[in-house]
């Protein structure tokens, strides 16, 4: 089998990859990386969201060995030391999800929101959020924690 | 291999109950008193019996072993843990926090104290399952009364140890203390060493909710980390060691056989095993991605036989019931007066059919598996609402006694009623018996789309009749197919006939979707009294509080409609408001909605929608506005424009790019009216917010554009142009 070379959340990984084996899939069965998640594989749900070159990509629909020597970033790699980014902190302070299986799709899409619009309008980060689902429907708090965490906000 | 059983729709615990009761259940919780202790270390061990069967075990020497019958227990350490140990499970509805903050409630101690082991069939007592809204009224007030036991023997514990009367002692903060002398203990330092196992009958005396401090506040979400960083483990993500992957080739179509199977070129390919079962065929692999080119590379040929299409589903459903109406007991319905007698005195009549279509409860995470056999003991980490149901299931499969059984539920990622049963499971356990191996099997959307159930879709037919003063006289409602709950209405009516009609062979697997088929009885019936309003003369808020005298209800209306301003703006050509409520599972609620009309585009945006709800002493409201939210939101989808196409035994729209789910750009400004009863017991709050929706929005729509929608989803087709 094939090896790439991907550079994920800082690291470098030399992985085996299968002809046509989605991103989504070497993360979470070659790399261990299972906050992504699979929802759908048709790129229409988001919980696969990772940030390629600062943008949100889904990694279901994104063939691994096209972005083989790319620096990819997950829902693993957000934290720093133990420190949680703001956007993980704004949405555990609105509490801006129910089963959270969406949750690490939904941070990595509002990370790229707020690389793009680091004051976005309710306009904007229903523009760039809108391929994300949350069949819980907390939507409304979603919007609340990219709000929050564009504030820079602390809990009241 | 099992055959995929249908799963009827069920209304409350007797229904479900008569379903899924199987009788050895009541001989598992098997624990001896030393095992206990193995198991957790030395402390005091509480547990509660199921009601009547105290008295069964009350003969066997108490505290020597644990009564087969308990429900609940908990175990406070002499490490400081307090562990509560549930057969419910947790999948996004919050009930691991608001569980702890009971027992926290009433043992006086700290949440972050307090483990919840929940849904292991080898460590819970028997639940029946995680739905209809039961964990809150009952496991809640099981575990708060083991808690109140706990502490009542800590405060004995303490007061012998100092002598000391043991009124006046104080409990809190998992300290007890004795005012007097200043004396502290925690729960720790007195139950070190201890092994203690003390049993109790349902008694306890429970804390008033006009007294708490721990319950009926916002507590944040136990273990919220490790869901915004990724490290909680779903099934999905759970890896074992040597763990293969597997993969099921589906049929083209339901009920179809399987004709031939030519598996060579599959058999080729590196480390593949093909697991052929009777019609169930199965690959195993190394990992996914090797596992479906293999799926690709068989060959099979299928029987399908010609099946009912979507068209002819609504006649089908009206006709092929089992000829047995169901009124009163269980199965809801009722009958009283003449409904004959007075449709012919009323000043006016309506005649009215309504339908919902089937939808699809679309879980984000698809059912998932692990199974793993070890010493002929089968134990599978799998997300359903029922493990021990899912236990059952697999010790049919595979002819294994309970024991040798073990279903252990990771918190899943949601399932609104649609995981109650173990496909999945069962298919990943015949994959692992075949490998020799574990083996993790995760369904894909088409997968889920097309195998799972589906919410039964439904014809409604009502007929009624009104006073000159609007008063409701006559009520005739027949519900085919879509379920019994919810179908008793709330309004006075003197002469009624409430029945439903279960189809006998509905075209599609359906089983329990969240508030089951109370969300279509309640479009129906807020549809048809919004018509019976309009026949009437009458505002629609002033038709339905002129016909209720439950004062639930009424302040249910009152509060939603003031915080709405109903009334206060005249509907437009391009601006609608409806209103909607009901009573369902110990809830009240009333929704408004306000929409707005694009005839041109034959479009309709909902966008604002008031919602009140009263479900007894709120115990976390935070948690509780999370869930009526997030049901508000998952209501747009039925109300306008979810539904299953199906020809011929196809599902057609197995995919979210054509099965249309509510997104951020659908959601309406959303104000949620919590009605807080402290004197009124706690109820469960994940259903019964579903309902007020769809029907408040066919009246929104009705009062901009006149036209009334009567079918489940409402923009099944764009509106016609003005």
């Amino acid at each position: 089998m094939p090896s790439i070379t991907l550079i994920v959340n800082g690291a470098e990984h030399k992985t085996e990859c299968a002809s046509g084996e989605s991103l989504l899939s070497v993360l979470r069965h070659r790399l261990g990386l299972t906050g992504t998640k699979y929802g759908c594989g048709e790129g229409q749900c988001g919980a696969c969201t990772v940030l390629l070159r600062g943008k949100a990509t889904r990694s279901c629909l994104t063939p691994a060995e096209s972005v083989a020597g790319e620096k990819l970033v997950t829902i693993e790699g957000l934290a720093a030391n133990d420190h949680m980014h703001p956007l993980q902190q704004a949405f555990l302070d609105e509490e801006a999800f129910q089963c959270g299986y969406c949750t690490s799709g939904m941070i990595m899409s509002a990370y790229s929101v707020l690389l793009a619009h680091p004051h976005p309008s309710d306009e904007e980060i229903i523009q760039y959020m809108d391929g994300n689902v949350c069949r819980c429907g907390t939507y409304p708090r979603i919007m609340a924690a990219i709000r929050r965490a564009a504030q820079g906000a602390k809990k009241p | 291999m099992k055959e995929l059983a249908p799963v009827r729709p069920t209304d409350n615990d007797m229904q479900e109950a008569e379903q899924h009761a199987v009788e050895p259940l009541r001989h598992l919780f098997e624990v001896n008193r030393r095992d206990l202790f193995k198991l957790l270390g030395a402390g005091l061990v509480v547990g509660l019996c199921r009601p009547g069967a105290f008295a069964q075990e009350s003969g066997r020497g108490r505290g020597e072993e644990i009564p087969h019958d308990v429900a609940s227990w908990l175990h406070i350490g002499g490490d400081g843990w307090i562990t509560v140990f549930t057969g419910k499970v947790e999948m996004g509805q919050n009930i691991r926090t608001s569980l702890a903050q009971q027992v926290a409630e009433e043992l006086r101690t700290r949440i972050s104290l307090i483990k919840m082991i929940m849904g292991d069939t080898d460590l819970t007592p028997f639940d029946l399952g995680t739905f209809g809204s039961r964990s809150t009224p009952q496991m809640g007030s099981q575990l708060r009364k083991v808690a109140a036991v706990a502490r009542e023997i800590l405060l004995d514990m303490a007061a012998q140890r100092w002598h000391a009367e043991r009124s006046s002692l104080v409990a809190h903060n998992g300290v007890i203390t004795n005012p007097s002398t200043k004396e502290s203990l925690n729960y720790a330092e007195l139950t070190h060493g201890q092994k203690l196992v003390k049993v109790v009958a349902d008694d306890a005396v429970l804390t008033p909710a006009t007294q708490w401090h721990v319950a009926g506040t916002s507590a944040p979400k136990v273990d919220g980390k490790a869901f915004v960083t990724g490290l909680h483990k779903y099934t999905s993500d759970l890896t074992q060691p040597g763990m293969l992957h597997g993969t099921i080739l589906r049929p083209k179509a339901f009920n179809t056989t399987l004709v031939s199977l030519d598996a060579k070129e599959a058999e080729k390919l590196p480390g593949i095993k093909v697991v052929r079962d009777g019609d169930f065929v199965g690959i195993v692999a190394p990992d996914p991605h090797a596992a479906l080119n293999a799926r690709e590379a068989l060959k099979a040929e299928w029987n399908a036989p010609t099946q009912i299409s979507e068209p002819a589903l609504f006649d089908s459903l009206r006709q092929g019931t089992d000829g047995e109406s169901r009124r009163g007991g269980f199965g809801g319905g009722r009958e009283t007066g003449s409904v004959q007698t007075a449709m012919a005195a009323a000043a006016k009549t309506l005649s009215q059919t309504y339908t919902a279509a089937y939808i699809q409860h679309a879980p984000l995470e698809p059912r998932a598996a692990v199974a793993e056999w070890e010493n002929n003991k089968l134990t599978v980490w799998t997300g359903t609402q029922r493990p021990f149901g899912v236990r059952e299931e697999l010790s049919a499969a595979f002819h294994i006694p309970l024991d040798q059984v073990r279903v252990i539920v990771p918190d899943t990622g949601s399932a609104y009623g649609g995981k109650h049963t173990g496909e999945c499971a069962v298919e990943a356990a015949r994959l692992a018996k075949a490998a020799g191996k574990p083996v993790k099997l995760v369904w894909t959307r088409q997968e889920e789309f097309t195998w799972a159930y589906f919410r039964p879709a439904g014809v409604i037919d009502v007929k009624s009749g009104i006073a000159v003063d609007g008063t409701l006289v006559a009520w005739e409602f027949h519900n085919y197919n879509s379920g019994p709950a919810g179908i008793n209405t709330p309004y006075n009516v003197a002469n009624q006939k409430i029945e439903f009609h279960p189809a006998k062979n509905p075209p599609l697997r359906q089983g329990s979707y969240r508030g089951l088929a109370a969300t279509a009885n309640h479009f129906a019936r807020e549809s048809h009294m919004d018509e019976l309003a309009h026949l009437a003369g009458m505002d629609p808020l002033a038709f339905r509080l002129k016909n209720i005298t439950d004062t639930r209800l009424r302040a249910a209306f009152e509060v939603a409609a003031q915080r709405f301003g109903w009334g206060k703006q005249k509907a437009t050509p391009t601006r609608g408001f409806g209103i909607a409520g009901g009573f369902e599972k110990g809830g009240y609620l009333a929704t408004c909605a306000e929409v707005a009309v694009d005839r041109s585009m034959g479009r309709v945006k909902i966008v604002r929608v008031v919602q009140s709800f009263d479900c007894g002493a709120v115990i976390n409201p935070n948690g509780l506005r999370n869930q009526i939210s997030g049901a508000i939101v998952q209501g747009i989808g039925g109300a306008l424009f979810e539904a299953i196409h199906f020809d011929n035994g196809r599902i057609g729209n197995p995919y979210f790019a054509d099965y249309r789910l509510p997104r951020f750009s659908d959601v309406p400004q959303i104000e949620v009216e919590l009605i807080d009863r402290k004197d009124q017991p706690s109820m469960g709050a994940g259903e019964t917010p579903l309902m007020g929706l769809a029907p408040a929005v066919a009246g929104a729509i009705f009062s901009a554009t006149g036209i009334r929608l009567r079918s489940l989803p409402l923009m099944a087709k764009p509106l016609p142009a003005a």
